[in-house]
């Protein structure tokens, strides 16, 4: 048990954290205080054309200037700091988060059609298993993840999320089940533009995973909804499949259903499941993923996890409880409920 | 003393449901609660005879294990309103999440709008216990997933089909589910077939539709044609048992 939350504002209008912080609190009962995250897209327009690399540090002396040379031979290095953080009493700083506004020397990836994403992806993989002590949870551009291990509102506090601005929030309150809670852990996960928050668990991770990793991802950080984050980079960034289909793909109908089909539909749906059966998630679950023009959630075929969804004006909201959705904007209008694995999909139209 | 009115803006449940007790305990027969924003587990294991007017969105497990109190929300209802109740009414005047009536084993729930997925999984009967969920507009798919008891109705007063989504009635072994307007076959679950309405269920239907009408404040005419409705059973009392057990 999990609770979720997102919105994004399709005009691309910002807002602080404060809203996300309260409506995150108010589903506490989902979470343990053994992790909590948040994600802001639009919160560094001032280096909008840069990746922002965020990093677990477990030690700045050592462990940082293997990173900080890393990066300087793969490209540029802009500006860097340690992520601005709050003493709390309640929130033990294990780690030293830090960030990077990183510009990837493209002439280093010539074969690639997308080189700047290539070598980010490259490097993170390349951090997160070969330098012990260092984590990179945040790599995409604009956007930053800001989490650890603590319930919403210390997390919130420590991060100072209340000083962002974002036109897309996610936000999770972990409960952890299936491995122990630690700041590595906590949600949303990351990779480039993507970002996942996800209630439940993936039965299927083992089989995702050895999928996941014949594409030379590498998953490092002892959870499934890790490899989420890298299918939907995999679907949607390098095989070009729209928002739609690739959720099709990783929760498609029951066979039964696919027999049911008319002609072209029914094809495409048998061609699916046969080309991504290994990509496709088992178990309970509800996911929300977003990039910089996107949010899409869905739940499992059977679904067995919540999820709702309102909208008012341009903003659409998604999460485990709507009283949640109502803590953060108590003049939601229509109120809904997906159909399993049916996405739920906003997109910035500004 | 009259009505107790708690303002529950900002108040996490501990302190609201004590607060329910200690006036059910001193005698206070109607409670209105305003300001109810995810608060979960509301009046949870109350006893007696009281009743609670609930405005906004309660949180999940509402009424759950409470015997005998009344509770009308003005408001949606999140998962679970009525989970394992034993006795008393829950009106919602909106929508309500997943798991609705869960294991209920007696009382009464009314719900105007839509309910979620798997509502009235599990609802069971015992000698007169005989619970009861009756949903205005739609339910989603398995709709009395492994039902043993008691009676859901719904009303497809939206338009639309009842339930239009698989695993009626998957597993049950017991109870009735009674839908408006009928069921292509296709959704119906593993261990659950239709049957006609005899006229004492129809008789029960009929109570349970006129309840519903007045709770809500409409006219029940145009819902009171029996050749609109069917009833789903179960097809043996042991669903499973070439799945679970060898004989």
């Amino acid at each position: 048990m999990c609770g979720i939350i997102g919105v994004i504002d399709r005009g691309r209008q910002t807002m602080d954290g404060t809203a996300i912080r309260r409506a995150l609190s108010m589903m506490n009962e989902r979470g343990s205080g053994e992790g909590a995250g948040y994600v802001a897209y639009g919160c560094y327009p001032e280096f909008k054309d840069y990746f922002a690399i965020h990093v677990f540090f477990d030690n700045i002396h050592e462990t940082k200037p293997r990173v900080d040379e890393l990066l300087h031979q793969w490209g540029r290095v802009v500006h860097d700091e340690e992520i601005p953080t709050s003493d709390l009493p309640r929130l033990r700083k294990v780690h030293t988060p830090w960030r990077y506004f990183f510009k990837p020397d493209t002439r280093l990836m010539p074969r690639s059609t997308t080189p700047a994403e290539e070598i980010v992806t490259e490097l993170v993989m390349r951090i997160n298993t070969s330098i012990e002590g260092a984590l990179v949870f945040s790599s995409g551009r604009n956007l930053g993840v800001f989490k650890a291990a603590g319930w919403p509102e210390e997390v919130a506090d420590f991060y100072r999320i209340e000083e962002y601005q974002g036109h897309c929030w996610l936000a999770h309150n972990r409960y952890p089940t299936n491995t122990p809670g630690w700041w590595g852990g906590a949600h949303p996960f990351n990779l480039l533009d993507w970002s996942v928050v996800h209630n439940g668990e993936i039965t299927s991770y083992g089989t995702n995973r050895r999928y996941i990793e014949s594409f030379g991802y590498k998953c490092t950080m002892f959870t499934d909804t890790e490899v989420v984050a890298y299918l939907v980079d995999l679907l949607v960034r390098r095989h070009d499949l729209p928002e739609e289909l690739a959720v099709t793909a990783l929760a498609p109908p029951f066979w039964d259903e696919i027999d049911k089909m008319e002609g072209d539909r029914q094809r495409l749906y048998h061609a699916l499941r046969l080309t991504y059966g290994s990509a496709m998630m088992n178990g309970p679950f509800a996911i929300v993923v977003a990039d910089q023009d996107t949010m899409v959630a869905f739940t499992d075929r059977s679904k067995l996890r919540p999820l709702v969804g309102a909208e008012h004006g341009d903003r659409l909201y998604v999460s485990s409880e709507e009283a949640a959705i109502r803590a953060m904007d108590p003049d939601i209008t229509n109120v809904f409920m997906p159909r399993a694995g049916e996405p739920i999909i906003g997109r910035v139209v500004a | 003393m009259d009505e107790l009115v708690i303002d529950a803006a900002g108040m996490h449940y501990t302190p609201l449901n004590k607060q329910i007790r200690a006036a059910v305990a001193a005698g206070v027969k109607r409670i209105r609660l305003d300001n109810v924003l995810g608060q979960r587990f509301i009046a949870n294991g109350v006893r007696g005879d009281v009743a609670i007017e609930i405005h906004g969105v309660p949180g999940g497990d509402l009424g759950m294990f409470m015997s005998g109190p009344r509770l009308e929300v003005y408001g949606n209802a999140e998962h679970a309103p009525g989970n394992t109740m034993d006795e008393g009414e829950i009106v919602v005047h909106g929508s309500a999440g997943d798991a609705v009536g869960h294991s209920m084993r007696g009382g009464r729930i009314f719900v105007q709008g839509p309910i979620g997925y798997r509502g009235g999984i599990h609802m069971k009967q015992y000698e007169e216990k005989r619970p009861v969920l009756v949903i205005g507009e739609y339910a989603r798919a398995f709709l009395g997933e492994y039902m043993a008891g008691g009676t859901v109705l719904v009303l497809a007063l939206h338009g639309g089909p009842a339930i239009a989504e698989r695993g009626l009635g998957s597993g049950i072994h017991g109870g009735e589910i009674v839908l408006r307007g009928g069921i292509d076959p296709q959704y119906l679950g593993v261990g659950a077939k239709e049957i006609p309405l005899s006229d004492d269920d129809w008789a029960r239907v009929l109570s349970l539709i006129r309840e519903f009408a007045r709770h809500f404040g409409i006219d029940p005419a145009p819902l009171e044609k029996r050749e609109e409705y069917t009833r789903i059973v179960p097809a043996s009392a042991r669903p499973f048992a070439n799945k679970y057990a060898w004989e």
